[in-house]
């Protein structure tokens, strides 16, 4: 660790500061002057592992490391999240980069003793990989880790994020130095604008404009936001970073406030984070003690800082206007645009609202880097993202991949595929302002600009697998329903048009919806998205749109045949008997209040007796033929 | 200040009144209060409401909307064991809605209620995070992973037991 603690008053402390943690690295990162016979454990402490009890794995290493006398040897540490989330908790060893998956407390003792006092892998917590089932012990030959590049998520896994010497040691406030004592405001901009960098929290707009738009408003105040209202249900990497990569954030948030001349920073933060806030506090607090955060920065001249609001669970807030609302202390509700934020912000200044990941992307990217972030991705969609892959996949976890990878490459490559060998329907990108990409898209390069002509968004980067037991109306259906809680009432397309839009996708569910449901289904998502107030309305039908769009014969089915094929809309359940089971006693259809069960000519395993099959118009489903079957024939 | 005090009641307000100070009175500081209210004292009763208009110099209506707009606050004291189930799109897909219909069986409450006895009350959230270990069910911040008829079981007699621990 480093011997300096006080307070950096110029660029000449911070460089000795940086150098004196320079070694603070060197085993995570190989060096040749890592001392030899030293270990790191790192153990993954974002909130997915700490759910699995990665406190507990933490300390009890601590204990068997004392226990066996070797705190010279061996150090144990947290660090970010490794993105590898199904297999969690993750512990990973340095400098041999063993990956250890699924660890539990009780396996701490086997790490010290075989890993570190004897010298051999602890096998059973090792990834198999399953197309070899050959075990692989190293993080980078896992295939999940192999298509995939490393910005926004460069720190989380690597570095012990509560640390700032370790943040410094991975070349950390390099470009905030730059920024402050090199460059002008305006060779800022054109790097950013070189870099191609676009808003990483939905809209995907150029960063560097909004940034220009901001500096150019002359005022005595202006404020530089961070929108941490990740509320994306099933996006989580703006929670990663923020526990895994604080400071990112913190530096990234400096830098803009210098390029745009505003002196006051704001961290808008669900309040459903109490770790990432946690974390924040701590590098805000230490970068404060620094001399890296608040008056006369580095002796710059330049006074910045950064304050904490806690959202209170509204997914609109997400939306600028409205978050700026919500700082302000007042209902969430989103205003008209223009004027933007950038001219009325924040109490009426110039504000810029910057997404948690496009903040972590800027230290990167101002640190020289902006021709080599231009230089990945697709031609109008430069760099990285993050997404965070969930639902019927193997792989849960988040994944930071260059802009125009394929869908299959995710979900196969790195995704391992869907879950139980089952075969894959749809993926879902965007959340609720997105639309549902089927299986026959699955090989166009994910871009901005593909995934909107193909009727859904990048958004944030929420990205849920869906497979054959899905029913994909249901699902517009669940989307709906979570816009209907989460309209905050002010432009009437959002409030009464999104509530009738789920009115008839319940109807369509349970059996009554009508032929000329599907016009109005799209008539009215077409009207709601042309005259809603904000980005949550407008986006809103997407769902919708896209559902009909690609799986339109799935809602005819309901319509027509009042079924759901996948077997998913419990309304339209059927009871079926599973004739190679049943055993012809007759049970159920002496059971049935209604008469619906009879007798067939299709003989059943005694050739004596006949299997039974369920009039489906005449079932009531009381699933009292379920429940009589002796051989439990019956089901859904 | 409108309706009496408890004497037990008094130091919560102290408490509140406390940071209601160090934020200067301030009314766009709001949000931060009501948080901190609702830690203080569970819930944000309409009395409560009341009395940080008061002190903050704004009109009820004005705490009244804020509070019903945003899903975190509170009007209703919440039970013993606070259990939420996930309904973000990562557990939905992983079937959370059966997970919540079994509680609901259970517990003979709907999402949103509290039972008479004042000990369960059940809700829904969307999204902690956790998508790894979905679908999820939190009680009292605790996590539960990869949930199924069975651990919906093993939650509420573990709830059950611990209650007749106290007892």
């Amino acid at each position: 660790m480093s011997k300096i603690t006080a307070r950096l008053e110029n660029r000449a402390d911070f460089k000795k500061y940086c150098k004196s943690c320079d070694k603070v690295l060197d085993i995570k990162k190989h060096s040749k002057n890592a001392p030899i016979g030293k270990y790191i454990i790192s153990v993954c402490s974002s909130s997915g592992c700490k759910a699995s009890n990665s406190d507990g794995i933490y300390e009890e290493l601590v204990k068997e490391v004392k226990a066996h006398n070797l705190e010279k040897k061996v150090e144990v540490s947290i660090t970010g999240c490794f993105g590898f989330c199904e297999k969690g908790p993750i512990v990973k060893i340095f400098p041999d980069d063993t990956f250890y998956i699924k660890v539990k407390p009780e396996n701490a003792k086997d790490i010290i003793e075989q890993h570190i006092i004897q010298g051999k892998k602890v096998e059973k917590l090792l990834y198999i990989n399953p197309a070899t089932g050959k075990i692989i012990t190293k993080q980078e030959n896992l295939p999940f880790y192999k298509k995939q590049k490393r910005i926004a998520l460069r720190n989380c896994g690597l570095i012990n994020p509560e640390c700032l010497d370790e943040y410094i040691a991975n070349k950390g406030y390099r470009a905030l130095e730059k920024v402050l004592f090199s460059y002008t405001q305006d060779e800022i901009l054109d790097k950013l604008k070189e870099s191609g960098l676009k808003g990483r929290g939905g809209g995907g707009f150029p960063t560097y404009l909004k940034w220009t738009f901001a500096k150019n408003n002359k005022s005595d105040k202006k404020y530089t936001i961070c929108n941490a209202d990740e509320g994306d249900p099933g996006a989580f990497m703006d929670r990663s970073i923020m526990e895994g990569d604080p400071y990112s954030i913190v530096e990234a948030m400096t830098i803009a406030g210098h390029t745009i001349e505003s002196d006051a920073g704001v961290i808008y933060v669900r309040a459903e984070y109490p770790l990432a806030v946690d974390r924040l506090n701590k590098a805000i607090y230490n970068a404060r003690k620094m001399g890296l955060l608040g008056k006369n920065i580095l002796g710059s001249g330049f006074d910045f800082d950064i304050n904490i609001k806690y959202g209170a669970g509204a997914f609109v807030c997400g939306e600028e206007t409205a978050l700026i609302n919500s700082v302000e202390g007042n209902r969430g509700e989103p205003k008209g645009k223009p004027p933007y934020p950038a001219l009325h912000g924040l109490f009426n200044k110039p504000t810029i609202v910057n997404n948690v990941e496009t903040f972590a992307n800027i230290p990167y990217i101002l640190n020289d880097n902006q021709t080599t972030f231009s230089n990945i991705g697709t031609e109008k969609s430069k760099g990285t993202k993050v997404f965070a892959l969930a639902g019927k996949i193997n792989n849960v976890g988040l994944v930071e991949v260059p802009l125009g990878t394929t869908l299959r490459e995710i979900i196969y490559d790195i995704g391992g595929g869907i879950k139980n060998g089952k075969k894959f329907k749809a993926a879902q990108t965007g959340g609720p302002s997105g639309g549902c990409i089927p299986a026959s898209l699955i090989d166009v390069p994910m871009d901005y600009n593909n995934l909107t002509e193909i009727g859904s968004m990048m958004g944030s980067g929420g990205l849920i697998v869906m497979d054959e037991d899905n029913c994909m109306v249901n699902i517009a259906k669940f989307y709906l329903g979570f816009t209907v809680d989460e309209s905050c009432g002010k432009c009437t397309p959002c409030r009464i048009g999104n509530k009738r839009l789920l009115e008839i996708l319940t109807r369509i569910t349970e059996g009554e919806g009508k032929m000329e449901d599907l016009d109005k289904l799209e008539n009215l998502s077409n009207v709601i998205k042309d005259t809603a107030l904000c980005g949550l309305g407008q986006s809103s039908p997407n769902p919708v749109l896209s559902t009909l769009k690609y799986f339109r014969e799935e809602y005819e089915e309901h319509i027509i045949n009042h079924l759901c094929p996948a077997k998913e809309c419990r309304a339209l359940a059927r009871y079926v008997i599973d004739q190679s089971v049943c055993i012809g006693c007759g049970n159920c259809a002496r059971k049935c209040p209604v008469e619906a069960i009879f007798k067939t000519d299709k003989p059943a395993k005694n050739p004596k007796l006949r299997v039974f099959e369920i009039d489906a118009h005449k079932c009531i489903r009381c699933g009292a033929c379920a429940t009589n079957c002796p051989v439990k024939a019956i089901s859904l | 200040m409108t309706g009496k005090m408890s004497e037990e009641e008094q130091p919560k307000y102290a408490e509140l009144d406390e940071f209601i100070k160090s934020v200067n009175r301030d009314e766009h500081e709001l949000i931060a209060v009501l948080h901190k209210a609702q830690g203080i004292f569970g819930y944000l009763p309409e009395k409560v409401q009341r009395y940080i208009a008061t002190e903050l110099n704004i009109p009820v209506v004005k705490v009244y909307g804020v509070v019903t707009f945003y899903s975190f606050f509170k009007m209703e004291r919440q039970g013993k064991y606070v259990i939420n189930v996930c309904l973000g799109t990562a557990c939905f897909v992983r079937g959370s809605e059966k997970i919540l219909d079994k509680f609901e069986d259970m517990l003979e409450i709907k999402a949103g209620q509290t039972t008479e006895d004042g000990i369960y009350t059940l809700q829904t959230l969307r999204c902690v995070g956790a998508c790894g270990l979905a679908p999820v069910v939190q009680v009292n911040g605790k996590t539960y992973g990869n949930c199924t008829m069975d651990t919906v079981k093993l939650i509420l007699d573990e709830c059950k037991a611990e209650e007749e621990n106290h007892e």
